[in-house]
């Protein structure tokens, strides 16, 4: 039986590192170790890569993965809601086997991207005016320009002079690298970047490590974005104790980060060496992260249309409210394994083989002929050669392989009670079929016979008893039916004739 | 449709249009001014409007799509890659801008009626089919146009109504540029048109992808098959050199995009060895800014060497380079920021090539008087003496360095023995020497078969047949089907499915089983009975050996069997039940009174022996 199987090997029921590996009609293919960009790879003569855009991330994409009329799309992480420089993911209805889907937020569905915005600038805007310090912690690409973004146009257009700092030195890179993969970021960016290039910003400026200590407002982007290392947790450090500043999470944090510590209540940090830093700054959480919620999760698998759905990348608890959701909503079947557990999906692909046009058009002109109500049924011989498969009309197939065709024919004498003469017992043969099958083609022939279609009736005179004459009925094997049935037909007797 | 190029060598029968009225021109005697455009004289032949798909193979090939998509009911879509649309957008938005930009104060059409068109002098008189140049389309139109484009990329497949699936090619000869497969299960067509294997800026040409072609369409030759255009970029920047270090200015008739790109790069690598550091290069077209930043985003579409770049990151043409240090200058036109920026001695890259209209007939104006100055023709699209007709005498120095990157005859040999088609199909021009140098019989397509050439409005009828037809066998059916070994590695089924065809895909599923029969009691009338001969019986083969047969009947409880040789076989005689079996090599006759019973189990005794197809 043919089958699919998966094993995830780092994100089942878990967050964080991603591999996946699915063996599909043979292939073995692993999940997120590298794939470079363009569309329908064949990667060798069977197996077959596209992908989509998922909106994630700069370049990020969907895949998937296609042998023979078997098939599996691995989403990635990927975003539904276009945002300020990427558009949104999207897949067209591919009506893969199996859909394997990222679900971070399983359980999440978030507001509307213009009022979390909204929520952001206002908070911001509020602890830079009365003085206190923003820090944003995030990873270098993908929010970061967003936020920027954001907070560029909102600066400009409040013309504010609160400085905007960007940390790692690698603002001018990243941005570089926005600049020259333009073609992946949204339609908007797109289209306006020959007269004003989105990513050149005026407000935000190079962060320097002296300036955390700077006194007055400020905000600065800093890396990492889960405050488990680097700049964003010294920056951290330093303006933690004052009820005055805010930190602003961004996105998602895995447990034992401090971003995961301060979001779930935590006011009394333990840091290396014993000491303990107490947190009176703001500490306000908002997802811009870039992964589908619940909502973007089901719009995927609705325009996907897979034959089932399994769910990774997230956490157990969560995945099992949306499992749920998906089976009850689409009424596929839905899985989530955790590491090293391995699902496997049988598959029943159809059989691609080749028709001779001759066979094929003949069938579907017959098909086309009025009073074709019922479904025809086509037959022909399947050629199998090597790996070869055609469908031929059993004539072709014949003649292909060199044999002669073996006719089998049946005559049946059938004994009728007739005194007049053979070629009237005919007549009345014909008047009896012509009345009875009304369907069928009969004919009367000038030498005496009666034919239904491709059949054959003749009448003889008995040899002994002249009261009896004596019906040939003549077929081949292929009216089977038919000369069966009118043999069983005339041996019931022919109706009187009006005398 | 493949590909729909604008012809626009007509144009050069039109005098230049300029941008203040010049007195010379118009004090021509009986002088004509007006564009025009030739393009797809025996559209007669096809109804445009009934074309579903349009595939282009790069930008210069699409330039008439405005006059197809808008103004002839098209309804189809039209397929290409995205730098081909924005560059095609480019140069579509260059040739509007500069023929509206100077409106002409009327505009003659009487010459275009035939008796007139006798009259005038060649080559007008000879021009075929004026009454179809039209006037240029409009910027809406193109607009229009562009949005009926679906942007595929390279290697991606798109399937057809389910009949075809097409899939561009990189072609190497364009940014974007492609060629393309469009195949059925069964046969596989290549499209070959504007095909380069010059390393130059676009990615490299994919040969293999061609391979096992039934018919392989090739065009988008070079136009100067005897110019080597790694030779003529030498020469175009020693005569660059040469002209402005004796204080000349150079005139590079151009299009916006393209070989421009490889031209600024081969000067970025050679001004500062040849001492041009201070010298301006000015790059003037309506989207000359455009061109410049678009061609610094396509890295996916680039040469590796170029793409690598993007990841370090850096901008993968170095005229980004070149224009931070001022070294070269782009404008919109000649107005404005140009007039007090311009110092010369300098080099300017400007259109249109056919020097009939845009900012390059200012320039030509300029310094045609002045042999200091050069022009220099790179573009191979239009004969250079022609273009410079209506500005002799000139005293500026022309040079001719026709750059054209597309494959030459010896790379189409190269190329046809590495993909092996079974048919090349051509135009009529590429299977013979061009006219001027009959005797170079190199300069033609030389294969085997010989290539199949197409003419104008001639329909060419490909000589292979399409046979097969894919099907699924859905996997119910299939499992139902009884292989049987006919010879060694050959099998066979008979299959009796219904056939289900939805959008040109065809599916076998199984046969529907017998309805339960009716549990009525009333008598059914004779006429239902009738049995459903739509179930056709499968033929026999074989040949039946009489003795098995006769040990079967035996086995089978039939008694006092006889048998008798005939001229072609025998006679199984079956005395009791008044039964015989003729048995010849093809054919078996069972004749037998009416005994239903009896006949069924002797044709079953009989099946037994043969095979059913």
């Amino acid at each position: 039986m043919p089958e699919i199987r998966v094993t995830p090997l780092g994100a089942g029921q878990d967050v964080g590192r991603s591999c996946i590996l699915v063996s599909i009609a043979g292939k073995n293919v692993m999940l997120d170790c590298g794939m470079h960009m363009g569309y329908n790879d064949d990667v060798d003569d069977e197996l077959e890569i596209k992908a989509y855009y998922a909106g994630h991330v700069l370049g990020a994409a969907m895949f998937q993965i296609k042998v023979g009329s078997e098939s599996v799309v691995y989403t990635g992480d990927y975003n539904m809601t276009p945002d300020r420089h990427l558009g949104a993911a999207w897949i067209d209805k591919c009506r893969p086997n199996l859909l394997i889907t990222e679900s971070t937020y399983a359980t999440t569905i978030r507001d509307s991207k213009r009022c979390r915005e909204r929520d952001f600038l206002k908070k911001v805007h509020e602890t830079v005016e009365r003085g206190g310090k923003v820090l944003i912690p995030v990873f270098a690409l993908g929010r970061a320009q967003e936020l920027c973004i954001l907070l560029e146009t909102f600066w400009e257009r409040m013309n504010l002079k609160v400085p905007i700092y960007f940390s790692t030195g690698l603002t001018e890179k990243a941005n570089h690298y926005y600049k020259l993969f333009i073609t992946w970021t949204n339609q908007k960016i797109r289209k306006t970047f020959v007269q004003r290039n989105m990513f050149e910003f005026k407000h935000i400026k190079a962060f320097d490590r002296a300036f955390a200590d700077n006194p007055g407002p400020m905000v600065v982007f800093a890396t990492p974005g889960m405050l488990h290392a680097g700049q964003s947790l010294q920056i951290f450090r330093k303006w933690a104790g004052n009820e005055k500043n805010m930190v602003i999470m961004p996105g998602y944090c895995v447990q034992g980060t401090v971003g995961h510590k301060i979001l779930s209540g935590q006011r009394k940090l333990e840091m290396e060496g014993r000491q303990v830093l107490e947190v009176r700054m703001q500490v306000e959480y908002m997802s811009f992260s870039a992964h589908a919620d619940a909502k973007g999760i089901m719009q995927l698998v609705g325009q996907a249309e897979p034959e089932s759905v399994l769910l990774v990348h997230g956490e157990a608890k969560k995945m099992e409210f949306l499992r749920q959701k998906i089976e009850q909503e689409f009424r596929v079947s839905c899985y989530m394994p955790a590491n090293g557990e391995t699902v496997t999906l049988p598959t029943s692909p159809s059989i691609p083989v080749g028709i001779s046009l001759g066979l094929l058009k003949r069938e579907m002109a017959q098909g086309l002929l009025p009073g074709a109500k019922r479904p025809r049924l086509l037959h022909g011989t399947l050629i199998m050669k090597d790996s070869s498969f055609r469908l031929v009309s059993s004539e072709q197939a014949l003649k292909e392989l060199g044999l002669a065709e073996h006719q089998l024919r049946f005559t049946c004498r059938v004994h009728l009670q007739d005194t007049r003469k053979e070629q009237e017992t005919a007549l009345r043969v014909y008047s009896h079929l012509k009345s009875t099958l009304k369907d069928h083609c009969v004919q009367h022939l000038p030498d005496g016979s009666v034919t239904v279609e491709s059949i054959l009736i003749q009448a003889a005179a008995h040899s002994e008893d002249p009261g009896t004459k004596v019906l040939l009925v003549s077929w081949t094997y292929q009216d089977e039916e038919l000369g069966s049935f009118l043999t069983a037909l005339l041996k019931k007797g022919l109706p009187q004739a009006p005398s | 449709m493949l590909d729909c190029g604008l012809d626009m060598t007509s144009t050069l029968n039109f005098l230049p249009l300029p941008l203040v009225q010049s007195p010379r021109l118009s004090n021509l005697p009986g002088w004509s001014l007006k564009d025009g455009n030739a393009f797809l004289d025996k559209t007669e032949l096809i109804d445009l409007s009934t074309v579903d798909v349009v595939l282009i193979s790069n930008y210069h090939c699409m330039m008439a799509l405005p006059y197809i998509t808008e103004r002839t009911g098209f309804t189809g879509t039209v397929y290409a890659t995205e730098p081909t649309v924005q560059i095609g957008r480019l140069l579509m938005e260059e040739l509007v801008s500069f023929i509206e930009r100077v409106p002409k104060a009327q505009s003659a059409s009487l010459w275009k009626n035939k008796d007139t068109q006798r009259l005038l002098p060649p080559p007008l008189k000879d021009a075929v089919e004026v009454s179809t140049w039209r006037r240029c389309y409009t910027m809406q139109e193109v607009n229009s146009a562009l949005s009926k484009v679906q942007l595929v990329g390279y290697s991606q497949k798109t399937e057809l109504f389910g009949a075809v699936q097409v899939t561009p090619l990189s072609s190497g000869y364009a940014l974007g540029s492609s060629n393309w497969i469009i195949q059925s299960h069964y046969e596989k067509v290549s499209y070959v048109s504007g095909s380069s294997l010059l390393t130059t800026h676009p990615q490299p040409m994919d040969q293999a992808s061609l391979k096992n072609s039934d018919v392989l369409v090739l065009t988008g030759l070079t136009q100067i098959p005897t110019a080597n255009p790694d030779g003529m970029v030498g020469e175009f920047c020693s005569n660059l050199a040469l002209t402005v270090r004796n204080g000349g200015n150079v005139l590079v008739p151009c299009y916006p995009s393209g070989v421009i790109y490889d031209l600024l790069e081969c000067l970025y690598q050679y001004i500062d060895s040849a001492g041009l550091a201070s010298v301006p290069f000015y790059f003037i077209s309506p989207v000359a800014n455009s061109s410049l930043e678009f061609s610094q985003i396509f890295a996916e579409w680039l040469c590796h060497n170029k793409q690598s770049k993007v990841y370090l990151p850096e901008p993968p043409f170095p005229h980004a380079e070149l224009i931070q240090t001022n070294k070269l200058k782009h404008y919109p036109s000649i107005h404005g920021d140009f007039s007090n920026d311009f110092r010369q001695p300098c080099v300017v890259f400007t259109g249109h090539p056919s020097l009939r209209f845009g900012d390059v007939v200012h320039f030509m104006e300029l310094w045609g008087k002045s042999s200091l100055n050069t022009v220099i023709f790179t573009e191979p699209d239009f004969s250079y003496l022609e273009a410079l007709a209506p500005y002799q005498p000139l005293a500026m120095k022309c040079i001719y360095c026709p750059i054209d990157t597309r494959l030459n005859f010896m790379q189409v040999s190269k190329l046809l023995k590495e993909v092996q088609p079974l048919h090349v199909v051509c135009p009529e021009q590429y299977t013979q020497p061009p006219p001027a140098q009959s005797h170079r019989m190199d300069l033609m397509i030389d294969c085997q078969p010989p290539a199949m050439a197409y003419r104008r409005a001639e329909v060419l009828a490909l000589p292979f047949k399409r046979r097969y037809e894919k099907i699924e066998i859905m996997p119910e059916l299939a499992d139902s089907l009884v292989p049987m070994e006919i010879k060694p590695g050959i099998s066979l089924a008979t299959v009796s499915a219904v056939l289900h065809t939805k959008d040109n895909k065809h599916v076998l599923q199984p046969p529907p089983r017998p309805a339960q029969p009716p549990s009525s009691k009333k008598r059914k009338r004779v006429s239902e009975d009738v049995p459903d001969c739509k179930v056709p019986k499968p033929l026999l083969s074989g040949s039946i050996p009489v003795d098995q047969l006769v040990q079967t009947l035996e086995k089978h409880g039939f008694s006092d069997i006889k048998v008798e040789d005939t001229a072609k076989g025998h006679i199984v005689l079956l005395q009791e039940a008044e039964t015989l079996i003729q048995i010849e090599e093809d054919s078996t006759h069972i004749i037998c009174d009416n005994d239903e019973m009896l006949r069924v189990r002797l044709r079953d005794l009989v099946l037994k022996f043969l095979q059913k197809f």
